[in-house]
């Protein structure tokens, strides 16, 4: 028995089937039927002041939980404003729905009143994307989105959706199963390809297991533990990789790459395999390419063909699942334990430890440590882009997987704040931290309104050097200390969070950094803690850009 | 390097966009595409001559593959294959014998008149790239006026062995 409804209904009838917790959103002309069946629905909706924000909020709800996030603007400028947030979560492979208004089906080409070609504007930053022009394919096509989303290399997918589409009725089915001819992803990894890189990683004398991202996707971080026990090799991770090996764990590296640990660095730089894990070899993390990882064989286990040998070439490519590939190693790997190695490594990491002045001054990475400490680094943390968040890696000692939400790939300043209300949404239980700076804050500041409205207390630690410290510091670096329009005269942020109903605080004391993120935590309600640091203090170590990966300014040579 | 990838993609609007923004968004160049319906309504090939280094060539069929709308992608230039391309070229008759000349040209050459005026000829071919090219450089004594060319277009021929897809050789 099924009765007719019209494509509104259907959308948010479909949404339901997906078991969607959460929906981030704006509403405008070309969405007014979605949002009438919004209404009518118990659909957790949360209004956010610019789309952009919803688009983040989506993929932090995502990122906390793993669930897909779900977003959706009306058409033309709600549309674009998503932009940004689509092209962030394509970037790190997160997996969120974006639903947007369109102009009326006859009226698209016309360049009628707010209409932008969205499926054109977001084809390079989608996974997929879909126009519906036939209220007949629209449950299918939600099917297949949340599908296409979440599986194999996970990703954005946009739908977009003309008014008369969203008021044309039919009778709705919910499609038990996808079947798209052109879309399989592999699972498994090659057996025989298992086989050589077991034998490889018992051969091998100095192994490096290099994590990225997709050990968190696969949701492989227990499988990543037991593997690297099993074969004694340290563990590096990518920024996206943080999290997917504890952080205290003796045989963890930190983080490589620019503003990796000097220990990380040079034990790429000098291991004899590499095993590459659900990581892409980001620029960001290779340093000068052709020194990369010199004396090492490679594996590389990803579930993309195509990130395969795209910017280093490996001799033992496995296409398949993190988690899957990763249980097969487990039955048959097997490797001598040999101390000689990791004694060398925890020799490096006793003597060239990250460090920063310990001095009455108050530095960001104190601030940092004492969230860490305070929180016993069981929150989730959101980033903004810039130096906070590489202090933020090197100093927030990530334990557990989906506790750092930060964007990686497009490197977004404004993501954090938004991404932080999505986190608290999806997991209202666990304190969210928003480590910001002065420049990132003031790209999605008017969300403070989203968050205290609907009682999402996340607490904002702005990072406040009154620059825009990352590329001051390349300045000073490389450009002669030219700080060409990197110096910020700030707002008073303690009385923007007040004006907005959120608690404002000033810390400007290096004694006082403690009892102030106590008081937030004890606070139900939005808390914004403008901590004024050290101006120009820089993130070390450093490989500038281009250079060898053991080439650091600030750390062992 | 040059390589001819035979791709089959699913027939909607929208889908020759998504090929060929991906061969600009990645860099990638492509010397000719040529599109049509199949024997299955649903289902288009295109054929795609594509130019670079070995690794490029991997990246384009790997970006290809990743596409939704791309159900198989055969590398031709790994299997037993025949190509065609279709042209149109428009020559200029200057002298009175130039006309007989071209006519004897394009007949030694199996290609046909298509057009008869009286300041030009058009003649039409069909064959190899190479075969094409060596009518071209026939024809160009007589001034050439216009060149049409469909791109090329290519069938796996009959062989015991079936090459593999991307997407077989991945599994």
């Amino acid at each position: 028995m099924t009765t007719k409804m019209n494509g509104a209904r259907i959308l948010v009838e479909s949404l339901k089937k997906e078991n969607v917790g959460a929906i981030f959103g704006y509403p405008g002309g070309q969405a007014l039927p979605l949002f009438d069946a919004l209404y009518h629905s118990d659909l957790k909706f949360y209004l956010v002041r610019h789309e952009q924000a919803a688009a983040h909020a989506a993929d932090g709800y995502t990122r906390a939980t793993g669930e897909t996030g779900v977003c959706i603007a009306t058409s033309g400028p709600g549309a674009t404003n998503l932009v940004t947030g689509i092209a962030t979560a394509y970037m790190d492979s997160i997996p969120i729905v974006a639903i947007t208004g369109q102009v009326k089906t006859f009226m698209i080409g016309n360049d009628a009143f707010q209409e932008a070609d969205m499926i054109g504007i977001t084809r390079p930053i989608t996974k997929h994307n879909y126009l519906v022009k036939d209220v007949k394919d629209l449950a299918r096509t939600v099917k297949e989105a949340f599908h296409i989303a979440s599986t194999g290399r996970p990703g954005p997918v946009l739908i977009d959706l003309p008014s008369d589409v969203q008021l044309a009725e039919t009778e709705f089915h919910y499609p038990e199963k996808v079947n798209i001819r052109g879309y399989k992803p592999t699972y498994c990894g090659h057996p025989g390809q298992i086989k050589r890189a077991v034998k490889m990683v018992s051969e091998s004398k100095r192994p490096v297991i290099y994590a990225g991202g997709g050990v968190i996707l696969s949701g492989a971080a227990k499988e990543l533990k037991e593997f690297a026990e099993k074969i004694n090799s340290p563990v590096t991770m990518t920024l996206l990789g943080l999290g997917s090996f504890p952080g205290n764990h003796e045989l963890s590296l930190g983080m490589l790459g620019m503003h990796g640990t000097g220990y990380a660095n040079h034990a790429v730089q000098n291991c004899d395999l590499l095993i590459a894990i659900g990581a892409r070899f980001d620029d960001r993390v290779t340093g000068k390419i052709d020194e990369f990882a010199p004396h090492a064989k490679v594996i590389h286990i990803d579930i993309d063909p195509s990130a395969i040998s795209k910017s280093v070439a490996v001799d033992i490519p496995i296409v398949g699942d993190v988690k899957c590939v990763l249980g097969e190693f487990l039955k048959i790997v097997h490797r001598p334990h040999d101390k000689e190695w990791t004694e060398k490594i925890l020799e490096w990491k006793q003597k060239h430890p990250l460090n920063y002045k310990m001095d009455d001054n108050l530095r960001p990475q104190y601030v940092i440590q004492q969230i860490c400490e305070a929180t016993k680094g069981e929150a989730i943390i959101a980033t903004d882009v810039g130096q906070h968040q590489m202090w933020t890696a090197q100093w927030y000692n990530f334990m557990r997987p989906r506790e750092l939400l930060s964007s990686g790939g497009l490197g977004t300043m404004g993501y954090g704040f938004p991404a932080g209300i999505g986190a608290k949404v999806g997991k209202p239980g666990t304190e969210v931290f928003v480590i910001s700076g002065d420049g990132s804050i003031q790209m999605n500041i008017q969300e403070l309104a989203t968050a205290v409205v609907n009682k999402i207390d996340v607490k904002i630690a702005i990072l406040n050097n009154s620059y825009l410290g990352m590329v001051r510091q390349w300045q000073e670096l490389f450009y002669g200390k030219r700080y060409s329009h990197t110096k910020l005269e700030n707002p008073d942020f303690v009385k923007i969070a007040e004006a907005y109903g959120a608690v404002g605080m000033r810390i400007s004391k290096k004694e006082e950094v403690r009892p102030a993120i106590e008081k937030a935590m004890r606070t139900k309600n939005t808390v914004v803690m403008d901590f004024i640091v050290e101006p120009e203090e820089n993130v070390y170590p450093m490989v500038p850009a281009g250079k060898r990966l053991d080439d650091m300014i600030g750390s062992m040579a | 390097m040059r390589q001819t990838i035979s791709v089959l993609v699913e027939n909607h609007p929208g889908v020759l966009a998504r090929i060929s923004g991906l061969f600009s968004a990645r860099g990638f160049n492509i010397d000719s595409l040529a599109v049509g319906e199949t024997e299955d309504p649903s289902v288009s090939r295109m054929t795609i001559v594509a130019e670079g280094d070995e690794r490029t060539l991997e990246q384009i069929k790997k970006q290809l593959n990743k596409l939704i709308d791309v159900i198989t992608i055969t590398d031709l230039t790994k299997t037993k294959f025949i190509d065609r391309e279709l042209i149109l070229i428009k020559v200029g008759v200057r002298a009175q014998n130039d006309r007989t000349k071209i006519i004897e040209i394009a007949e030694t050459m199996k290609a046909n008149v298509a057009d008869l005026g009286l300041h030009t000829i058009t003649i039409e071919a069909v064959g190899e790239t190479s075969h094409i090219d060596d009518l071209i450089e026939l024809l160009r004594q007589f001034g050439i006026k216009e060149i049409v060319r469909t791109g090329k277009i290519a069938m796996e021929t009959e062989s015991k062995e079936k090459p593999k897809t991307i997407k077989e050789e991945e599994e």
